[in-house]
């Protein structure tokens, strides 16, 4: 994973709240055995008409939406099924970052193992966030803040580990089969036990 | 540190390879890793990317289960998958399993199944264990007293290059659930009415532990139920303390100890449950007495009434667009909608008790006119038990589908779907927009209240049929 400090965007705003993966990717797409290509089924459901061509009810259909890396979501994004395809998806079609509230733990989880910044605000900033669509943020990492385009901040905690993974661009599993002994050592023990 | 201690606590502390520290999460054993088809590719391809082989196959396990057809071969041999992907993603993990030496629960293996069923009933799933999927209804498993819950495909591979996690200790939530179930009321009305009063989100950041007379008094197929849901109140985990019903359960089965090891494991497993004084982040109280038949109204688990109390009014712009999209009534109740297909299966409810209760309803009794009823099993085995008790013959007597194993409309993946604008009774667990077919509207039940609502072509309260049986 490349590191990431910093990220910089105008925000749009998918004011829904309880947004599940299965809306983020529908589950008839989750035959496929790669993590590529997977921006053009992101939202499908949503984003596109039946009849086919895009939704303008959509909000990241809207032109001024276009080109948007940060979302501002309603409470509770990601909940449901654990599918890292959601945000395989969310990455390849174009976002960055979600702000929210409260985020669903698998799905942040899985995000922020992939370099999507899953991120939690307070409410009352987080309502005033979906109030203002299209606004310049800029998502600090190393300092855990969200710069406003009038010089505000909105303080956020990462978890200090998935934090110093993202800045550094750690490889997790590299870091864990550094333990290898003591997991043998786990192991040695644990079977005499049982 | 070593005051009185929450089940959970147990758990974690006797799976620590490493303590968790301000910088660092703690690095956890995994006891068991379940795999199926569509979680795993990417993770296989990301150790032989770097070489890597499975470091316990013994502790990990796989089936064919998400993306499976549930209607038999051709005459050509040929099974009807719904794509050439799905074929392939199947192919795929077949190679994978043969590759890495991973025991497979192929289409050749007569315990084939949906994931969280054959756990169990193998006796691979077991109290005081740590058991973990890319599958958020991993959850189920915590019915047996082990720490069980979801992960992703990165965490798959992490998985099982190393049998270990990285984690955080999530908070605990205790779920006292009092007195006992009415008559006619079981474990998925009572999880439906708990999510309903936590919401979808109730349980975010928190392992739940089920504890009280009402989960006392379920049978194991029933505490499946209840925790296979703890993740639709957004839970990590849900667990429930290992008893006699527990021990009873898992005795004999293939995976299980035997002997000397047996009487060892029970032993250790008494142990399994939260000290007097134990102190939980929060606690919820549920009366068991209040609990009737309950279903949901709206696009998410926990939108979730008695069948015959009014549909609340929208609160809000989502809960407006949820009953919009249902075509559900503020001040209705839902018993008496229309109803297009039922569905009876799913990890929450395709266990034989299960097909059992549907039964119990449609024996002598046919599906209505214009209504399609799919009866899919969890497993071979249960397929097995329920056709030596002629339950398949009570199906097809009224009507209904009896398919092959596998998720089938529960997420719909596998080419058993509704059409957009069908309202469909369904015993799984997710009712999102699109979850069972584009378009189609979800309404979650128990089986008894799906084959009631199969009978009368309307939802409808399950008691009124089997008073009429009984009587
Ligand atoms: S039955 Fe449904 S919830 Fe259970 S594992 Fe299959 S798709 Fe997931």
């Amino acid at each position: 994973m490349q590191p990431i400090t910093r990220i910089h965007s105008r925000t749009a705003v998918l004011s829904d709240e309880n947004i599940d993966t299965d809306r983020i990717i529908p589950a008839r797409f989750l035959t496929t055995t790669t993590r590529e290509g997977l921006g053009r089924l992101c939202f499908h459901d949503w984003r596109y008409l039946p009849e086919g061509g895009d939704n303008p009810a959509f909000p990241l259909n809207k032109p001024e939406a276009k080109g948007c890396a940060i979302v501002v979501a309603g409470r509770n994004f990601g909940c449901g099924s654990s599918r890292e395809h959601a945000p395989w998806a969310l990455l390849d079609f174009g976002l960055r970052a979600v702000l929210c509230s409260e985020i669903a733990d698998i799905f942040r989880n899985n995000a922020l193992k992939n370099g999507l910044l899953a991120i939690v605000i307070d409410e009352a900033e987080h309502r005033w966030l979906l109030e203002h669509p299209g606004i310049e943020l800029a998502i600090d990492v190393a300092g855990q803040y969200v710069e406003l385009p009038d010089g505000g901040r909105i303080g956020f905690r990462l978890e200090p580990f998935a934090r110093h993974c993202l800045l550094h661009g750690v490889d997790q599993l590299g870091f864990l089969r550094q333990h290898e002994d003591a997991i043998a050592a786990f192991e040695a023990r644990f079977e005499r036990a049982a | 540190m070593s005051g009185p201690r929450t089940l959970f606590d147990k758990l974690w502390d006797a799976h620590l390879v490493a303590p968790e520290s301000a910088d660092t999460p703690a690095i956890l054993y995994i006891d068991l890793h379940l795999v199926h088809e569509v979680t795993s590719p990417q993770a296989f391809d990301e150790l032989r990317a770097r070489g890597l082989s499975v470091r316990r196959p013994e502790r990990t396990l796989a089936t064919l289960d998400h993306s499976t057809p549930t209607l038999p071969p051709g005459p050509d041999g040929e099974r009807p998958y719904a794509s050439a992907e799905a074929k392939a993603q199947v192919a795929q993990l077949e190679a994978n399993c043969r590759a890495f030496g991973i025991e497979l629960h192929g289409w050749d293996s007569a315990e084939r199944g949906i994931v969280h069923v054959i756990g169990p009933e193998l006796g691979a799933t077991q109290p005081g264990m740590t058991i973990v999927c890319g599958d958020s209804h991993t959850s189920t498993h915590g019915a047996f007293g082990a720490l069980a819950f979801g992960i992703g495909t990165t965490e798959v591979g992490h998985v099982l290059a190393t049998q270990c996690l990285l984690q955080r200790k999530p908070r605990t939530l205790a779920i006292h659930v009092d007195g006992a179930l009415p008559p006619g009321v079981g474990a998925k009305d009572l999880i439906l009415h708990i999510i309903g009063r936590i919401g979808v989100d109730g349980g975010t950041g928190h392992v739940i532990e089920y504890r009280g007379a009402a989960i006392e008094a379920l049978s194991m197929e029933e505490r499946m139920t209840v925790c296979n849901m703890s993740i639709e109140a957004g839970a990590r985990a849900g667990l429930i303390a290992p008893d006699e019903t527990t021990f009873a359960w898992l005795k004999g089965r293939p995976r299980a100890p035997q002997g000397a090891a047996w009487e060892r494991a029970v032993a250790r497993w008494r142990a399994l449950r939260a000290d007097e004084g134990a102190r939980y982040d929060r606690e919820v109280r549920i009366d068991a007495r209040e609990v009737r038949p309950t279903v949901t109204y709206g696009t998410h688990p926990g939108m979730a009434i008695a069948i015959d109390a009014p549909v609340p009014a929208a609160r809000n712009l989502p809960e407006r667009r949820a009953l919009d999209y249902m075509k559900s009534e503020a001040g209705k109740p839902m018993q008496g909608t229309p109803v297009d297909v039922v569905f009876v299966g799913s990890c929450t409810n395709s266990r034989l008790p299960d097909l059992r209760e549907a039964a119990a309803v449609l024996r002598g009794r046919r599906v209505a006119e214009g209504v399609r009823m799919l009866v899919v099993p969890g497993s071979e085995a249960v397929r097995r038990a329920a056709e030596a008790e002629g339950l398949h013959e009570v199906f097809r007597a009224a009507g209904a589908e009896w398919r092959v194993p596998g998720c089938s409309m529960c997420i719909a993946m596998n080419g058993d779907l509704a059409q957009p604008g069908q309202l469909v009774v369904s015993t799984s667990n997710r009712n999102f927009e699109g979850r069972q077919g584009k378009g189609a509207r979800t309404v979650l039940a128990s089986p008894a209240t799906a084959a009631a609502s199969a009978v009368a072509g309307r939802i409808a309260d399950p008691r009124e049929f089997l008073a009429e049986a009984a009587a």
